[in-house]
C-alpha cells in the first residue's frame, strides 16, 4: 500500500506541509497535542517540559520554551492565545508544584492553578468557558476561566484515571475508571449522571463522535467498543480488536486508534452510515515510536500524531469538514475577527447549569411533579376527617355527680383541639422555615457595599 | 495514485485590498454548532437585559402654556403638528420635531374643553365653557419649515355662540360637518351659525363625542348618566345605548377594526366593545388605579395609549388585559390627554402641570436612519426575545417596570381588594345549593342596561 507521504510529494506540491512532519525531537518525552476549534494552531507538549506553538497553515513556530518540569496535558483555552498546561515539579522533593498552569501565546506563564491539585488531565469546554481537569487523587475541577471562579470539584471516588473527555454535544466530562465504568459528570452535582460498565478491565480512552450519539471506549483489555449514546444497555454497537492507548473521532465520523504495539495508526469508517465501522487505513510508524495521542485536525483531511520522537501529521482523506461556518471557526481569522469573535462568544457564554445529557430540554416545559406536599385542600379535608372521628367518640358517662354537661363540652374540645394540634404544629414549623429562609436573605443583604470586603466568606464545597 | 484531499487557497478565504469587505462562509449543519438551544436562551436573556438598558422613552417636553391642558389635536396629514388647549383658554399649535410652537390661537374667555381639526387639515374648531364654537384657519405652509417659532396668534373666522356650554368637539370625515357635545349632541357646518341637528336622549350632559372613522355617519357618545350611546346620522335618530355602572371619560374608535370602540372610564378600567353588540364588553383593560382620563389608537390599531388621573400614561395591546408599557415622572402630574402619533412611534400626553410631553412608543426603540445590519440585529434580538419569553428568567426581565409608590402600593390595594371580594364569592358559592349563585362575568358585570 503507497504511503500517504509519498502522494502528498508528487501530486500537491501547492499544499506545503501535508505530507509527513518528523521533527526530530530527541528525548523529550512522548508528544501530546491539542488545535483550536479552527485548527489553525496547535499546541505541542511534551513530557519533558517542552511546550510549543505552532501555525498550522504556514507550518510556522510561534513560540516554543521549556519548563523545566514534568508535562502531562496541554490544551488550548478558547483561542490560540492562552493555553493550560498540566505540569509535575520533579526538580525537587521539598518544592512539590504539582499544578495547571495557563500561558500566553507569548510564552508568559499567566496563572498557576492551585487548587486543581496534581492534574493529570485537562479539558476545555468551549461554550461555558470551563476548564475541566482530574488529578491523580480522583478529584474533578471545574474552573470557569473568564473570572477565575471555581464553579464546582468533585470527590470522584474514582481513582487515579487517565482516560478524560468532554462530549463536545451536551458538554458532560466523561471519566472512564480503572474498574472498567465509564461515568459522565456535570458541574453542578456531586453524584455522576451516568455510570456505565464498559469494559472488564481498565478503561483507556474515551472518544465522541461531533454528532453526540455515538461514544468510542477502548480498553486495556484489548478490546474497543462502541456505544449508541440515545440507547444505553448491556451491549455495544460494535466490538472491534485493538489496543488502544488514545481514540479519536474526526469531524466525518472517521475514528482513529492505535493497531497492535504502539507505532501503527489505524482509521476506521463506517461507510454506509448504519453505524459499523470497518477498517479504513492503517498507517506505520518507525517502529520505535510509542503513539501518545491522536488527535484529527478540525476543517483539515490530517490526523496529527504526538508521540515518543516528535509529532507527525498524516493525510486521511474524508476526514475533515471542507465547509467551514465564519461565525463558529474560520481558520482564516485576521486579528480583528478574532477580537470580535471572542468578544461575542463571551456574550452567549452558557452558565455552567446549562450542562445536562439532553441539550434540547431547555426551553421546554417541566413536567408537573407529583405533589408530595399536601395542598391546602387536602390539609382542611385532614383536619376535618380528624374532628369527625373524635366527635364521634362517646364520652362514657360517670357516676357520682363527675359528669355535669359543662364538664363533659370541656373535655369535648379538650380532644378535638388535642386532634388538631399535630396539623397545626405542622403549619407553624413550615411557617417558621419560610420565615427563617426570608431573614437569612434580608441578612445577607443588609451588609452595605463598602463594608463587602470584610464579610467572611463561607468555604465553597 | 491520486487522492482527493482538502485544499483550500487562501485567495478565495482572505480579501485582496484593505477596503475590500470579509467574505463570510457559511454551513448551516448543526453539528459543528453544539448546544444551540442553550445558546439561544442565553442571547433571549441578554436581549432582554439590552431592552431594558436601552430604554429611553422621555423624548422632550413642550412648555409654554400657563393652565393645564384639557385637550389636544392632530390631523393625519401633518406628522409633525399637533394642537393643544388649556384651562385658560389659549390654544397652541407644535411642532414635535423642535418641540416649539408654531403659532397661537388665543381668544377663548374660558376653558377650551374641545379641539378638533377638519380632514384636510385647514380649519380648526375648539368649542369651550364659554358656550363658543370658534373656527380658525391653521397656517399650513409655517408647520414645514422646522425652525420657525413664532409668536404668531391668529385671528379666529369664524365665532358661534350658543346655549350652553360646550364638553367635547369632533369632526365628520370628509365633510363640513363637526358634532359637539353639551347639554345634548349637535351637529353643526361650517358655514352655518347654528346646529343643523341636535339630539337629545336624556337629560345629562354628553361629555365625549366621536365619530367613526369606518362608516362616517355613525357616532359615539357618552354622558354623565353613565351612558354610552351610538347616533345614525342618517336615520335622524339616536340607535341604541347601554348605561354602565361608572361613567366614561372619553372614547376611541380602532381605526383598523371600526366596529370596535375602547372606552375610558372612571372605575380606572378600559372597556373595549363590539358596536354591533352592546350587551358585554369584548375586552376589560385594568391596570390602572384612578380614573382613566383620555385614550387614542395607534394608527395601527393593535395598541392605544391612556392616560389617567393616577399621573400614568399606560400602553395597552388592543386584546389584553394589562398594559405592555408604563410611562411616569416626577413632575408630570394629572394626565388628562393623550394622542398618539399619526406614524405610531411616539405618544404626546398633556398634564396637570401645563406641560405636553412626548415619549417614544417603544421606549427602547433607535430613532433615526438604521443601517440594515442594525436593524437585522434588532429584528434577531426581539425575534429570540419572543421565543422565550414565557420562561421565568426571560418573563422576569421584560416584564419588570419601575412603578412610583404611590401607584404600587394602590395596586396591591385594588388586587387585594379584589382578591377578597372573589373569595367571598366562593365561600358563598360553595356554601349554597350548587347553581343557585351565578356570577357573570366582569365583561357583562359592568353594564347596567342596554336599552
Amino acid at each position: 500500500m503507497l504511503s500517504t507521504f509519498s502522494v502528498s510529494r508528487i501530486l500537491f506540491p501547492n499544499i506545503q506541509s501535508l505530507g509527513i512532519l518528523t521533527p526530530k525531537l530527541l528525548n523529550l518525552g512522548p508528544y501530546t497535542l491539542d488545535f483550536t476549534s479552527s485548527g489553525r494552531h496547535m499546541a505541542v507538549g511534551g513530557r519533558k517540559g517542552h511546550l510549543a506553538i505552532v501555525d498550522m497553515k504556514t507550518m510556522g513556530l510561534i513560540k516554543e520554551f521549556q519548563v523545566r518540569e514534568t508535562v502531562r496535558d496541554v490544551v488550548f483555552l478558547h483561542n490560540d492565545l492562552f493555553f493550560a498546561a498540566a505540569q509535575k515539579s520533579m526538580a525537587n522533593i521539598l518544592m512539590t508544584g504539582r499544578y495547571p498552569y495557563i500561558y500566553n501565546r507569548d510564552g508568559t506563564e499567566l496563572h498557576c492553578l492551585k487548587e486543581h491539585g496534581a492534574v493529570l488531565r485537562l479539558q476545555f469546554l468551549k461554550n461555558h468557558f470551563l476548564l475541566a481537569s482530574i488529578n491523580n487523587f480522583g478529584q474533578l475541577h471545574y474552573q470557569d476561566v473568564t473570572m477565575g471562579e471555581m464553579v464546582g470539584s468533585y470527590r470522584t471516588g474514582i481513582g487515579r484515571t487517565d482516560a478524560m473527555q468532554v462530549n463536545p454535544y451536551n458538554g458532560v466530562v466523561a471519566l472512564g475508571q480503572s474498574l472498567g465504568t465509564v461515568s459522565m459528570w456535570k458541574p453542578t452535582s456531586s453524584a455522576p449522571l451516568l455510570r456505565l460498565l464498559c469494559h472488564k478491565g481498565p478503561v483507556s480512552a474515551i472518544a465522541f463522535h461531533p454528532n453526540g450519539h455515538l461514544m468510542a471506549t477502548a480498553g486495556k483489555e484489548r478490546k474497543i467498543k462502541l456505544w449508541d449514546l440515545r440507547k444505553l444497555g448491556d451491549e455495544p454497537l460494535q466490538t472491534l480488536p485493538g489496543n488502544a492507548k488514545t481514540l479519536d473521532f474526526s469531524q466525518k465520523g472517521l475514528l482513529a486508534c492505535q493497531l497492535g504495539n504502539g507505532s501503527s495508526v489505524q482509521i476506521l469508517r463506517d461507510l454506509d452510515g448504519n453505524q459499523t465501522y470497518k477498517t479504513y487505513m492503517n498507517h506505520g510508524m518507525v517502529k520505535g515510536f510509542q503513539i501518545e495521542k491522536l488527535l484529527f485536525r478540525p476543517y483539515e483531511d490530517v490526523l496529527g500524531i504526538g508521540h515518543s520522537m516528535g509529532w507527525s501529521s498524516i493525510l486521511i482523506p474524508g476526514a475533515g469538514e471542507p465547509n467551514f461556518d465564519t461565525l463558529v471557526a474560520n481558520p482564516f481569522e485576521t486579528s480583528k475577527q478574532r477580537r470580535e469573535s471572542e468578544v461575542h462568544s463571551l456574550l452567549d457564554k452558557l452558565p455552567a447549569e446549562t450542562i445536562m445529557l439532553d441539550p434540547a430540554k431547555i426551553g421546554t416545559l417541566k413536567p408537573e411533579r407529583k405533589k408530595e406536599k399536601p395542598t391546602k385542600q387536602e390539609k382542611v379535608a385532614g383536619i376535618e376527617a380528624a374532628v369527625e372521628v373524635v366527635k364521634a367518640i362517646k364520652l362514657k358517662k360517670k357516676t357520682k355527680g363527675r359528669s355535669k354537661p359543662s364538664k363533659r363540652t370541656i373535655k369535648k374540645k379538650e380532644l378535638i383541639a388535642k386532634a388538631k394540634s399535630p396539623f397545626l404544629a405542622q403549619e407553624m414549623k413550615e411557617e417558621e422555615q419560610v420565615a427563617r429562609k426570608k431573614q437569612k436573605t434580608i441578612e445577607y443583604v443588609e451588609t452595605p457595599t463598602s463594608l463587602l470586603r470584610f464579610v467572611r466568606k463561607k468555604a465553597t464545597a | 495514485m491520486k487522492v482527493k484531499v482538502i485544499s483550500r487557497s487562501a485567495d478565495e478565504f482572505t480579501k485582496e485590498r484593505s477596503q475590500d469587505l470579509q467574505r463570510v462562509f457559511r454551513n448551516f449543519d448543526p453539528s459543528i454548532r453544539t448546544q444551540e438551544k442553550a445558546v439561544e436562551y442565553v442571547r433571549a436573556q441578554n436581549a432582554a437585559k439590552l431592552d431594558k438598558i436601552f430604554a429611553r422613552p422621555f423624548v422632550g417636553a413642550m412648555e409654554g402654556h400657563i393652565d393645564s391642558i384639557s385637550c389636544m389635536a392632530k390631523n393625519p396629514n401633518h406628522l409633525t403638528g399637533i394642537f393643544s388647549g388649556s384651562m385658560d383658554g389659549e390654544i397652541r399649535l407644535w411642532n414635535l420635531a423642535s418641540r416649539r410652537t408654531v403659532c397661537r390661537f388665543p381668544g377663548h374667555k374660558g376653558a377650551v374643553q374641545g379641539l378638533t381639526v377638519s380632514t384636510d387639515g385647514h380649519v380648526l374648531v375648539s368649542c369651550g365653557t364659554d358656550s363658543t364654537i370658534r373656527l380658525w384657519g391653521v397656517p399650513v405652509s409655517n408647520l414645514l419649515e422646522e425652525d420657525v417659532s413664532s409668536d404668531k396668534s391668529a385671528e379666529p373666522r369664524e365665532t358661534y355662540v350658543w346655549k350652553n356650554a360646550f364638553r367635547s368637539v369632533d369632526h365628520q370625515w370628509n365633510s363640513d360637518r363637526f358634532a359637539t357635545g353639551g347639554a345634548g349632541v349637535d351637529i353643526w357646518n361650517h358655514n352655518r351659525s347654528a346646529p343643523e341637528q341636535s339630539y337629545q336622549w336624556g337629560t345629562d350632559t354628553v361629555v365625549s363625542v366621536r365619530f367613526n372613522p369606518g362608516e362616517p355617519d355613525i357616532l359615539a357618545t357618552s354622558a354623565s348618566d353613565r351612558s354610552i350611546a351610538l347616533y345614525d346620522l342618517r336615520m335622524g335618530k339616536p340607535t341604541s345605548k347601554f348605561i354602565m355602572r361608572t361613567r366614561t371619560n372619553s372614547i376611541c374608535w380602532n381605526p383598523m377594526e371600526p366596529i370596535n370602540f375602547t372606552a375610558a372610564n372612571e372605575d380606572s378600567n378600559c372597556y373595549s366593545f363590539d358596536c354591533r353588540k352592546f350587551g358585554e364588553a369584548t375586552c376589560v383593560h385594568m391596570d390602572h388605579v384612578s380614573a382613566v382620563m383620555d385614550i387614542d389608537y395607534s394608527p395601527t390599531g393593535r395598541e392605544f395609549v391612556t392616560g389617567s388621573y393616577d399621573r400614568t400614561v399606560m400602553i395597552f395591546p388592543y386584546n389584553a388585559g394589562h398594559k405592555r408599557e408604563i410611562y411616569h415622572t416626577k413632575r408630570m402630574q394629572r394626565v388628562f390627554c393623550v394622542k398618539y402619533s399619526c406614524d405610531g412611534s411616539y405618544v404626546i400626553s398633556g398634564s396637570d402641570d401645563t406641560n405636553l410631553r412626548l415619549w417614544k412608543s417603544k421606549a427602547s426603540e433607535q430613532l433615526g436612519v438604521l443601517l440594515p445590519r442594525e436593524q437585522k440585529k434588532h429584528e434577531y434580538h426581539e425575534a429570540v426575545k419572543n421565543r422565550y419569553k414565557h420562561l421565568p428568567e426571560v418573563k422576569r426581565i421584560v416584564r419588570h417596570r419601575h412603578l412610583p409608590k404611590p401607584i404600587y402600593k394602590a395596586g396591591k390595594q385594588i388586587r387585594e381588594q379584589n382578591e377578597s371580594q372573589r373569595k367571598k364569592h366562593e365561600k358563598r358559592k360553595a356554601h349554597s345549593a350548587p347553581g343557585s349563585i351565578v356570577q357573570e362575568p366582569l365583561r357583562k358585570r359592568k353594564i347596567i342596561k342596554v336599552e
